[in-house]
């Protein structure tokens, strides 16, 4: 991986709309080629076939001005959990030894084509803050672009053809990584995911399926795909969902701000003296404080710390992120401290060099 | 229809009868406890415990039809059944979206929240090309199956006919694209 700690990726950035709430858009594409099976029926020599096919038509469409290609298969297990620590790749796609691969712009991260995944494509564009409809205006253009070299499974009565029917019809998957520290705090985060389920939506941890939601934050997304067009189901859910959402949260923060400011800035300057003091740091530790203190700066109680520097944090923290910067594998104990230690570095009071 | 449930005391909405060794057992239930005891779904049951219960009720009364009703047969292309497909919840190809049709169809229905037919998107080459794709992955199957049953004969015989639609006998990138979006679905080409 030639990937840089500091290198600009998309979902770092600070200046995007609505970044208080939101921290990524995400959009996704399923799509399969004709004429052959999906990848789990599909037999090595197939998903090698797959893989070669898709290979000369991404890196043959012009998609951005820099595309890396990566074969997952040739990577070390350390190597793997970076592509899932920056969601680049699902943990399905890092695991195993079956032919895969992910193809990704470069350096800005944006766009990343999960290549015999569940389905042969996963076409997936990322934007800081909220901005589906340019996630979404990649992913088609990107679409378009190897569509017209290749063949992909499609019905007229139920679309684009998928392995799993939750994804069928427009294959289209919309979501966003929303931060909701405010409503933990206020005890209202059951509600609000209550009444997200009920606009019938998903909601996950930060790592997807199944996790936890570590720094509070959380992924919201649709769950139905076909019956309704890409527009629709995008406007809906920038123009609805989200911003619904949204306002909870603000609406949370005004309320501890305004009725509980003691509580308040003692939970946010707390996290960050124990940022900043800790010598063991565990993972979930971490993700939680951090999460408090980027709530300190986007409320504007913090100033000495640059939200950039927080967002690299969240990613630099990470077990696998650690391990690459430390070039080596490391003991549990060992990453707690390198993990305090990488913390404590980059929250450093100005004055006290 | 004043039962109470038999595990809390709360009105009972659920009746089971069950026979054990010749003796029938009857059991009222309410609703939050019978989702205990899985008997019924709750109001998120998730994917794939929909698919179960959907295949297991299918299955049913597919049997009481006829042992060859045609839902029992797996997919002509990939040959996946119903059952694997309940299991996994994946199908394995394409082609089983026409194979189950009539299965699917209501499943989709449900997981897609009522929603029956794609309205969004159309790629600019579909069409044409939905069967010939399908008998095209038919071929190169019965191809690689062929080969792996070292029947060398039908192997190459196969071989020809798929060199025949104008396609690569093993699929290749994007060189040549010599079947354009519309019309010949023969695909013959004319020396």
């Amino acid at each position: 991986m030639t990937h840089e700690a500091d290198q600009p990726i998309e979902w770092l950035r600070c200046d995007a709309p609505a970044s208080d709430v939101v921290i990524t858009s995400r959009v996704r594409l399923a799509r399969n080629f004709a004429g052959f099976p999906f990848t789990g029926r599909a037999d090595t020599s197939e998903r090698a076939q797959i893989l070669r096919i898709a290979q000369s038509h991404i890196l043959d469409a012009d998609l951005a001005p820099k595309v890396m290609w990566v074969d997952i298969t040739e990577l070390s297990d350390t190597e793997r959990r970076v592509l899932v620590e920056r969601h680049l790749i699902s943990s399905n796609h890092a695991e195993g030894d079956q032919p895969r691969a992910v193809a990704v712009s470069s350096p800005d991260e944006r766009l990343a084509i999960m290549v015999n995944e569940e389905d042969h494509l996963r076409i997936q564009v990322i934007r800081a803050g909220l901005d589906l409809t340019d996630a979404f205006e990649q992913a088609n253009t990107a679409d378009d672009k190897i569509e017209s070299r290749a063949d992909f499974a499609f019905s007229p009565r139920f679309g684009y053809l998928t392995a799993c029917p939750t994804n069928v019809g427009t294959g289209l998957r919309v979501s966003a990584m929303l931060h909701l520290p405010a409503l933990r705090l206020t005890g209202d985060l059951e509600k609000v995911k209550r009444a997200a389920k009920g606009m019938n939506l998903a909601v996950r941890g930060f790592f997807g399926e199944g996790s936890e939601a570590a720094g509070d934050l959380y992924q919201i997304s649709n769950q139905t795909t076909l019956g309704r067009s890409e527009r629709e189901i995008l406007q809906q859910f920038e123009q609805v969902v989200v911003p619904r959402i949204m306002e909870f949260e603000r609406s949370a923060r005004l309320t501890l701000a305004q009725k509980r400011p003691y509580f308040f800035e003692d939970q946010i300057f707390r996290a960050l003296a124990i940022l900043r003091s800790a010598r063991l740091m565990k993972i979930e530790e971490a993700m939680t404080l951090l999460g408090v203190v980027r709530l300190g700066i986007v409320s504007s109680l913090i100033n000495d710390v640059p939200l950039a520097t927080l967002h690299n944090l969240i990613l630099n923290v990470q077990t696998a992120h650690l391990q690459r910067t430390h070039k080596r594998n490391m003991s549990q104990r060992e990453r707690r401290i390198e993990r305090a230690a990488l913390i404590r570095n980059a929250l450093k009071e100005p004055n006290h060099g | 229809m004043s039962h109470q449930c038999d595990r809390c005391g709360k009105p009972a909405t659920v009746h089971e009868v069950t026979v054990h060794a010749g003796e029938k057992v009857e059991r009222n239930l309410c609703q939050e406890c019978a989702r205990e005891e899985g008997l019924v779904a709750g109001p998120h049951a998730p994917i794939n415990e929909l698919i179960t219960k959907f295949v297991m009720s299918h299955g049913a009364a597919a049997k009481k039809q006829s042992a060859q009703s045609p839902r029992a047969k797996p997919c002509s292309v990939c040959g996946i059944t119903l059952a694997q497909f309940k299991q996994s919840g994946l199908l394995g190809c394409p082609s089983c979206y026409s194979s189950f049709a009539d299965a699917l169809a209501p499943l989709i229905e449900r997981m897609q929240q009522g929603a029956t037919h794609h309205t969004g998107k159309t790629p600019r080459r579909a069409g044409a090309t939905v069967d010939r794709h399908e008998r095209i992955a038919l071929l190169r199957r019965q191809l690689h199956d062929a080969i792996q049953a070292e029947q060398y004969e039908r192997a190459a015989s196969l071989r020809d006919q798929i060199i025949q639609t104008g396609e690569p006998v093993a699929p290749a990138s994007d060189a040549t694209d010599p079947h354009n979006a519309c019309g010949d679905d023969d695909g013959g080409e004319a020396p």
